[in-house]
């Protein structure tokens, strides 16, 4: 029983949210809105308790594999469960459970399809990091991005569809980019398992070499413009500044997947052991990462609302982490792991945030202008100063950590003072930007009193409103105290991604593929 | 023929990317469905063209055509399908709110407004 169990463990993260979203939709005029939340919230703790036993189990290094209607791997999909995956799986689990918690407070009651919606943009991430199979992956990046496109104008609203409709259109565009490179590389060499794929693409003969650098760099168009890396990066300032903030803080791992299949690819199909395509990511990874920096820091300069500057502070961590995971080194994909839960949950905390000032401001919203005192201005003042120190990486906090861990990796790459010159400026610019919107908000009082708050929370209440902010900056403490196991977890993640013929093994064994380990020595 | 196809692909692409690239929402769909087309003709191709051969493999059978690349097309005309769908509904809704075709919204109007 206990060993069957086992087996399947792989795929009920899918199967959880895709039954629970089935019956959410079907039954969303029926049952009432409390049962739907309730239902909601169960099926994000059953995520969490999957993804923390996956982690029990994959932390020793085992890597977990399922072959879906039993048919042997390159021919049949494969979902694989590795260290990387459970560890994107419990992140955006974690991440669910306090979006959901804000979205109680109101935005779900706005259309009786926000509850579907979000199971089944869980159902597109969890399968994205499990499938091992790159059209699989295409299909569920359609799956989280259809749910996506209807949570980012769940609400309605002009700038949200005008938003929305930029959104739709260029992840449409990449998605057909997605196909021409998939379609392509099986043109070439005649699979899509991920596994298969590394095997046969480390022994391509050179007259393929320009399809399959094609092929690789549409690729790495594709998760590029997921993961909002410049000059990619356009469609997503506007986006998360409009949408509803439960939304903008679920959409705090939406570039993550990007991010996330960029990692994959580059270690898995053109790491070191891949011949004449090894090292072609990161030569494009790292001055695009370094330039997402520096424009991401500027337009957080420029912003003229509080959400808009956050959105800008996520095109920030993105061109941190594709540096970290660019530098293409252990050091430095196990700090960019690191800094990749992190930043995740201080920007979802931030748009949370923002969401329970911009209540508080009435029709001044979250426009960078003088106003009235905030009622609460101790609670959010304090936790908009620990959301900063967070976001900005200053120390005592786990973005310090992060961020220090990426500067140290990046000592060893030969052009670093570029690299921490850079990461060091663009850091200035940030807390300078954080630092001029704290200081507006709460201390720049002009007309008290005249802009009442529309919806001003009720005083014994404003302390539960901010429960779910104070959730994931808890979540940012856990990472700053367990920072040693955490990092000991992600150098054994670099680890096992630097050595892929583990991956490989474990997908193509059954059938007995035979290949040489020591192709794959590092 | 595989010359033709290369053609018949570059040319649904390129009227694709130019539509993409109009002002317009409805252009912007068609753009979109005529790249559509482009890719799934794209993904046939990939599996080789081979005419008139079963895309089954059994040991009587020597000639036969790429089975896979036909299910990945199927899935793709399904998935666009939808996605167009959709894209059409929220152009629609986008006409209706922003009171203009246009994809910013306005003409006149800068998008970056808040609301």
């Amino acid at each position: 029983m206990h060993e069957s169990w086992i087996n399947h463990l792989v795929i009920a993260p899918l199967l959880l949210p895709l039954l629970i979203g089935t019956l959410l939709l079907l039954a969303r005029r029926t049952l009432s809105l409390t049962i739907r939340r309730t239902f909601n919230l169960a099926a994000i703790l059953g995520q969490l308790i999957l993804a923390v036993e996956l982690l029990l189990l994959v932390s020793d290094g085992t890597i977990l594999t399922y072959r879906l209607g039993h048919w042997p791997a390159p021919w049949g999909i494969v979902l694989v469960a590795d260290r990387l995956a459970v560890w994107m799986l419990l992140v955006t689990a974690l991440l669910a459970f306090f979006a959901l918690l804000h979205a109680m407070q109101g935005t779900d009651r706005r259309s009786r399809h926000f509850h579907p919606l979000f199971q089944l943009q869980l159902l597109g991430l969890n399968g994205a990091f499990l499938t091992g199979d790159l059209f699989n992956l295409f299909v569920f990046f359609e799956i989280l991005l259809l749910a996506s496109y209807g949570l980012l104008v769940h609400g309605g609203g002009a700038a949200r569809v005008r938003a929305g409709l930029h959104f739709v259109v260029i992840n449409l565009i990449g998605s057909t980019l997605f196909l021409f490179a998939a379609g392509a590389l099986y043109g070439l060499v005649g699979t899509l398992n991920l596994a298969d794929l590394s095997l046969k693409l480390a022994h391509l003969p050179p007259e393929h070499l320009g399809p399959a650098r094609i092929a690789a760099l549409l690729l790495l168009t594709v998760f590029a413009l997921k993961a909002a890396l410049v000059p990619l990066h356009l469609w997503l300032p506007a986006a998360y500044a409009a949408t509803a903030a439960p939304v903008a803080a679920l959409f705090a791992i939406m570039t993550k997947v990007g991010a996330y299949a960029l990692l994959r690819v580059e270690t898995l199909l053109f790491g070191t052991h891949a011949g004449i395509l090894s090292g072609l990511y990161p030569a494009w990874l790292l001055p695009l990462g370094l330039l997402t920096l520096v424009l991401g820091a500027l337009g957080a300069l420029a912003a003229s609302t509080v959400r808009r500057q956050i959105a800008y502070l996520v095109v920030v961590s993105v061109g941190l982490l594709l540096t970290a995971f660019g530098l293409g080194t252990a050091a430095g994909i196990a700090a960019g792991l690191y800094y990749l839960v992190h930043t995740t949950f201080a920007t979802a905390a931030f748009f949370l945030l923002a969401d329970l000032i911009r209540r508080q401001r009435g029709a001044l919203s979250d426009r960078l202008q003088p106003g009235p005192a905030l009622p609460n201005a101790r609670l959010l003042g304090g936790l908009f100063f620990i959301t900063a120190l967070l976001v900005a990486g200053l120390p005592p906090f786990s973005g310090f950590i992060g961020k220090f861990l990426i500067l140290r990796a990046a000592l060893a790459a030969p052009d670093w003072p570029w690299l921490v010159g850079i990461v060091l400026v663009t850091g200035l610019l940030g807390i300078i930007a954080l630092a001029r919107v704290g200081s507006l908000l709460f201390f720049h009082i002009r007309g008290a009193g005249s802009g009442a708050a529309t919806h001003p929370l009720p005083q014994p209440g404003y302390f539960r409103a901010a429960l779910p902010t104070i959730g994931l900056l808890t979540l940012c403490l856990a990472l700053l105290i367990g920072a040693g196991p955490l990092l000991n977890f992600t150098d054994a993640t670099a680890a096992q991604l630097l050595n892929p013929h583990e991956y490989i093994h474990a997908v193509l064994k059954p059938i007995g593929i035979q290949f040489a380990p020591e192709e794959f020595a590092p | 023929m595989e010359a033709l196809l290369s053609v018949m692909i570059g040319v649904l692409t390129a009227g694709g990317v130019y539509l993409l690239l109009r002002a317009r929402t409805f252009s912007v769909v068609l753009g979109l469905s005529l790249i559509t087309y482009a890719v799934n003709l794209f993904l046939f191709a990939s599996g080789r063209l081979t005419r008139g051969a079963p895309p089954i493999l059994a040991p009587e059978i020597t000639h036969y055509t790429d089975p896979l690349p036909q299910a990945l097309v199927l899935t793709a005309i399904v998935i666009s399908f939808a996605m167009t769908a959709f894209v059409i509904m929220l152009a629609l809704r986008a006409r209706a709110e922003l009171g203009s075709d246009h994809v910013d919204g306005h003409i006149n109007q800068p998008p970056n407004t808040q609301d």
